[in-house]
C-alpha cells in the first residue's frame, strides 16, 4: 500500500475530527485493555511465561539461519515447497506465479498482515485475480477499500452502522437487500456470502502466527474458523510469513500461544488454533493437494544485529496499540501504513525508511505502557528513541527544532549563563503572569497554549532563592579537579 | 524494601544515620515552582538529611536525549555526574528526571570506560523523592494538615521506571484532614511527554483533555502529582477549562507548605473558587 506516514500530522487532524472513529476508539479501553488485565491476573505464571516467550524468540533470532534451514528441510520432507522472497516484489511475483500455475481466478485469504505489507491484493487484482478476505474485519475493510487500522481488529475504526451500510451496498448482488441493525445478523450474512467463495476458490492464502522448525508446521489462530476453510478447501494452500515467525519446537509454540491470546484478546486460547503440516497425505480426508510457503524477508534480516533486532520478537498481538494513548487518540490509519501503534512506530521506519516514517517514533510520550504489556518484552520506547537518534544523526529533524535544541544545550552546559537566563525568565514571566497566575497566550508558545494555559512561574529561580536564603550550596566542581564537594553554610 | 534499596546503593545500612543529599531540583522546578524545591528540602531534613543544592545544576539532559541528540545528552550527563558525585545520595522531586539519571545515564555512557562506572555509581544513589523518603529513609508519616479531598496522578516515568506508586499514598495517608479519592486511569499518561506536547499539540491536547475529564469526575478539590511537567500540563488544561481544581506538587502538601498559590492560580484566583 502507498504509505502516508510522512503526512502523519494531517492524518492526525483528520482522525481527530472523525466522530465515528473517535466513538469506535473509545471502546478499546473497556474491551481489549480490561480483558487482557483480567487474563494476566488470572494466570500466576503469566510474567514467567512472558520471560520464556522473550527468550525463545531471542534464541531463534540468534540462530535464524539454522532454524530456517531446518524448517525448510522439514517442509520439503513432507512434500511441501518453500520459496524465499527477499523483497515484497519477489513475494508478489512468486504468489502470482503460483496462482497462474493453478489457473486461479478467485483466491480466498485469511489472517495475513504480511500480505498487506506486500500489497498483495492490488497486485492480484491487476492480473485479473479476485482476492477475497475472509476474516470478518478484513472483509469489511476490503469492501470499504481501506487499509486495516489495527493488526488484530482491522476494522475497529468502523461503527456497526457503517458496516450495515457497506453490506447493503455490496450484498445486493447476492440477493441480500435488507439493512441490518444487529451485529449477529451482519455476521450471519457475511458468513453466507463467504461460504460460496470458499467453495469457488482455486487457491487459499494464509499467513502464519508461528512456523515450527522441528516439524515444518505452521500454526494459525483465529476466532472465526475461516482460516481452516481457506486452507483446506482449495487445491493449493500458499502460506506467506515473515522469517521471524519461527520457533524451534511445538513445545515452544505452546508457550507462545499461551501469551499470545491473553495479550491480544484476553482469551486463554483463541477459538481456533490450527496446525498445518504439509499437503494432504494419502488417506487424509481433506486438506490441500499442494502446499507452499513463501518466507518473506523484506528488510527483516537487515534488523538483525542492530538496535532494532528485538523488534523481530513481535508476535503481532496488538497489546501495545490497545494500551497506547496516542493510538487511542488517533487510531491506526493516522500512522499511514500497515502497522500502527508503538510496534508500527518501530517497525515501519525499518521496513519503509525513517525518511518516510520519521514522525511515528517521535509521536510518543515514552509513557512506557506498551513495553509494560508486551508479551515478549520488546523495549519499544528505547527503540523509538533509537530511531530519533538516527534521524538526528542524519539531520532529518526540522531546522528550527535542531536550532532550538542546540541553543538550549549551549545554556544548559554553562551554569552561570543558564542561571542568569532562568532567573530572568522566572522574574519576567512571574511578573507578567501575576494577575491570573497563568497565560492564555504567549509568543512562540502556540504549541502549548493552543490547547492549555501556561501556568506562570512563581517569580524566583529555586537555586537562586535557596542561595539567597543562605542555605548550603555546592560550587561548580572544576572538571580537571575531579569531585570534591565543597559546601558553604 | 529498604534492605533491597541498600543493596542497590551498595552501601552499608545507614537508614537512620544522617546523610548528605544533593538536591537536584530539575529545570522546571527551578524556573516555575521554587516552592517544590523548598518543600523537598524540608521533607529531606525531616528525614534526617543534610540538604545541599549544587548551584551549577541546570538540566538532566532529557530533552536532548529524547530528541536523539546523544552528544549533548552525554555532555550534560557528565556535568551532572561530576556535580552530584560528592553526595551520599541525589534526590529529585521528579520521576522523569530521576529516571533519566538512574536508568538512562548508565545506558548513555555504557561504552565509556571512565564515565560508565561513574554513571552507574551515581545511578545507584539517585532516587525520586517519594521513593527516597519511604524506601530509603523509612519515613511512614509526615506532620502536615490539609483539609481537602485530593486526587493523585501517577506520572509515567516515576511509576514505570522507578516503581513509585505506594510511597506517596502512604505519606498522604498520614496528612491530617486529607482524603484521597483515587483517579480513574491514574496510570494513563497526561500527554506531556517533554517536547511531545508542543511537537504534537493535537494529540497531547486530546490526552490531557481525557485526563482532565477523569480528574474532574472525581469531584476532588485538589490534584497532586510528583512531576512538574505533568503538573504544568494538567494545570494548564484544567485552568483553560475554567476548573476550580487546585494543583500542587505532592511535596508541597506533605511538607505542609500550602500557603503559596496553587500552580496556575494566584492567591486571589485560588480564593475566588
Amino acid at each position: 500500500m502507498q504509505a502516508t506516514s510522512h503526512q502523519f500530522k494531517d492524518n492526525v487532524k483528520r482522525a481527530m475530527g472523525d466522530a465515528e472513529l473517535q466513538a469506535s476508539l473509545s471502546k478499546i479501553k473497556n474491551g481489549f485493555v480490561h480483558k487482557r488485565a483480567a487474563a494476566a491476573a488470572a494466570l500466576p505464571e503469566f510474567e514467567t511465561l512472558r520471560d520464556e516467550a522473550r527468550d525463545i524468540k531471542n534464541h531463534v533470532l540468534g540462530h535464524l539461519d539454522i532454524y530456517l534451514e531446518r524448517f525448510t528441510a522439514e517442509v520439503e520432507a513432507r512434500g511441501g515447497h518453500v520459496h524465499w522472497a527477499p523483497t515484497a516484489a519477489d513475494a508478489r511475483r512468486i504468489i502470482i506465479d503460483l496462482a497462474r500455475d493453478s489457473g486461479a481466478r478467485t483466491i480466498t485469504k485469511s489472517k495475513s498482515m504480511v500480505t498487506e505489507e506486500i500489497a498483495l491484493n492490488d497486485a492480484l487484482e491487476q492480473v485479473g485475480i479476485e482476492p477475497i478476505e475472509t476474516d470478518l474485519g478484513e472483509y469489511i475493510i476490503q469492501l470499504a477499500k481501506e487499509p486495516p487500522s489495527h493488526i488484530i481488529a482491522p476494522a475497529i475504526h468502523k461503527t456497526k452502522e457503517q458496516v450495515a451500510e457497506l453490506f447493503l451496498r455490496h450484498h445486493g448482488r447476492y440477493g441480500k437487500t435488507q439493512r441490518l441493525t444487529e451485529p449477529t445478523d451482519m455476521v450471519r450474512e457475511a458468513r453466507e456470502v463467504l461460504r460460496q467463495k470458499y467453495l469457488d476458490a482455486d487457491m487459499g492464502i494464509t499467513g502464519a502466527n508461528f512456523l515450527v522448525a522441528e516439524t515444518g508446521s505452521i500454526i494459525l489462530v483465529t476466532n472465526e474458523g475461516n482460516a481452516d476453510l481457506t486452507l483446506a478447501l482449495p487445491k493449493r494452500h500458499v502460506v506467506v510469513a515473515g522469517i521471524e515467525k519461527l520457533v524451534p519446537t511445538l513445545e515452544d509454540a505452546s508457550t507462545m500461544l499461551r501469551v499470545l491470546a491473553r495479550s491480544a484478546t484476553g482469551q486463554e486460547f483463541s477459538s481456533y488454533t490450527t496446525l498445518v503440516t504439509g499437503p494432504k497425505r494419502d488417506g487424509d480426508l481433506d486438506g490441500p493437494d499442494d502446499f507452499h510457503i513463501v518466507l518473506l524477508d523484506n528488510g527483516r534480516s537487515g534488523m538483525i544485529g542492530t538496535e532494532f533486532q528485538d523488534m523481530l520478537r513481535c508476535i503481532r498481538c496488538g497489546a501495545c496499540m490497545n494500551h497506547c494513548p496516542v493510538y487511542n487518540a488517533v487510531g491506526g490509519h493516522a500512522y499511514g501504513w500497515v502497522y500502527p501503534g508503538p510496534m508500527g512506530a518501530v517497525l515501519t521506519p525499518a521496513l519503509i525508511g525513517v525518511d518516510e516514517a520519521g514522525h511515528l517514533p517521535n509521536a510518543s510520550t515514552f509513557c512506557g505502557r506498551c513495553e509494560q504489556v508486551c508479551p515478549v518484552r520488546i523495549p519499544l520506547p528505547r527503540m523509538m528513541r533509537a530511531w530519533r537518534t538516527r534521524e538526528f544523526e542524519r539531520g532529518l529533524n526540522p531546522t528550527g527544532q535542531r536550532w532550538g535544541l542546540g541553543l538550549w544545550a549551549w545554556f544548559a552546559r554553562r551554569p552561570r549563563a543558564y542561571r542568569l537566563l532562568s532567573r530572568t525568565g522566572a522574574a519576567v514571566l512571574g511578573r507578567l503572569g501575576r494577575g491570573n497566575g497563568r497565560f492564555r497566550r504567549l509568543p512562540l508558545a502556540g504549541g502549548w497554549t493552543g490547547v492549555r494555559d501556561l501556568p506562570a512561574p512563581e517569580g524566583r529561580s529555586f537555586v537562586a532563592a535557596w542561595k539567597a536564603d543562605g542555605r548550603p550550596t555546592a560550587m561548580p566542581v572544576s572538571p580537571t579537579q575531579g569531585t570534591t564537594g565543597s559546601t558553604k553554610p | 524494601m529498604s534492605a533491597d534499596v541498600e543493596d542497590k546503593a551498595g552501601l552499608p545500612p545507614r537508614a537512620l544515620q544522617p546523610v548528605t543529599v544533593g538536591l537536584f531540583a530539575t529545570c522546571l522546578v527551578d524556573m516555575f515552582r521554587p516552592s517544590v524545591g523548598f518543600a523537598t528540602a524540608r521533607l529531606l531534613e525531616a528525614a534526617g538529611c543534610r540538604v545541599v543544592v549544587p548551584d551549577a545544576q541546570t538540566c538532566c539532559g532529557q530533552p536532548a536525549y529524547n530528541s536523539g541528540d546523544r552528544k549533548d545528552a552525554r555532555a550534560l550527563a557528565r556535568d551532572m555526574i561530576r556535580l552530584f558525585e560528592p553526595f551520599d545520595y541525589v534526590v529529585v522531586p521528579s520521576g522523569s528526571c530521576g529516571g533519566m539519571i538512574s536508568h538512562h545515564y548508565p545506558d548513555l555512557l555504557r561504552d565509556d570506560p571512565d564515565w560508565g562506572p561513574r554513571a552507574r555509581r551515581l545511578a545507584a544513589r539517585c532516587y525520586e523523592l517519594m521513593a527516597f523518603l519511604v524506601d530509603v529513609r523509612g519515613m511512614d508519616a509526615v506532620t502536615a494538615r490539609l483539609d481537602a479531598t485530593v486526587t493523585y496522578h501517577d506520572s509515567c516515568s516515576g511509576l514505570r521506571e522507578l516503581g513509585v506508586k505506594a510511597q506517596p499514598r502512604r505519606l498522604l495517608d498520614s496528612v491530617e484532614g486529607l482524603t484521597l479519592k483515587e483517579l480513574t486511569g491514574a496510570e494513563d499518561c497526561c500527554g506531556f511527554g517533554g517536547t511531545f506536547c508542543v511537537k504534537y499539540p493535537d494529540i497531547s491536547g486530546r490526552m490531557v483533555s481525557n485526563k482532565v475529564a477523569d480528574i474532574r469526575a472525581t469531584g476532588a478539590d485538589m490534584l497532586l502529582a510528583g512531576d512538574m511537567g505533568c503538573l504544568l500540563n494538567m494545570a494548564g488544561r484544567l485552568k483553560r477549562e475554567g476548573s476550580t481544581v487546585q494543583i500542587r506538587h505532592v511535596a508541597e502538601v506533605l511538607a505542609g507548605m500550602t500557603d503559596t498559590a496553587p500552580i496556575g492560580d494566584t492567591a486571589d484566583t485560588a480564593r475566588r473558587r
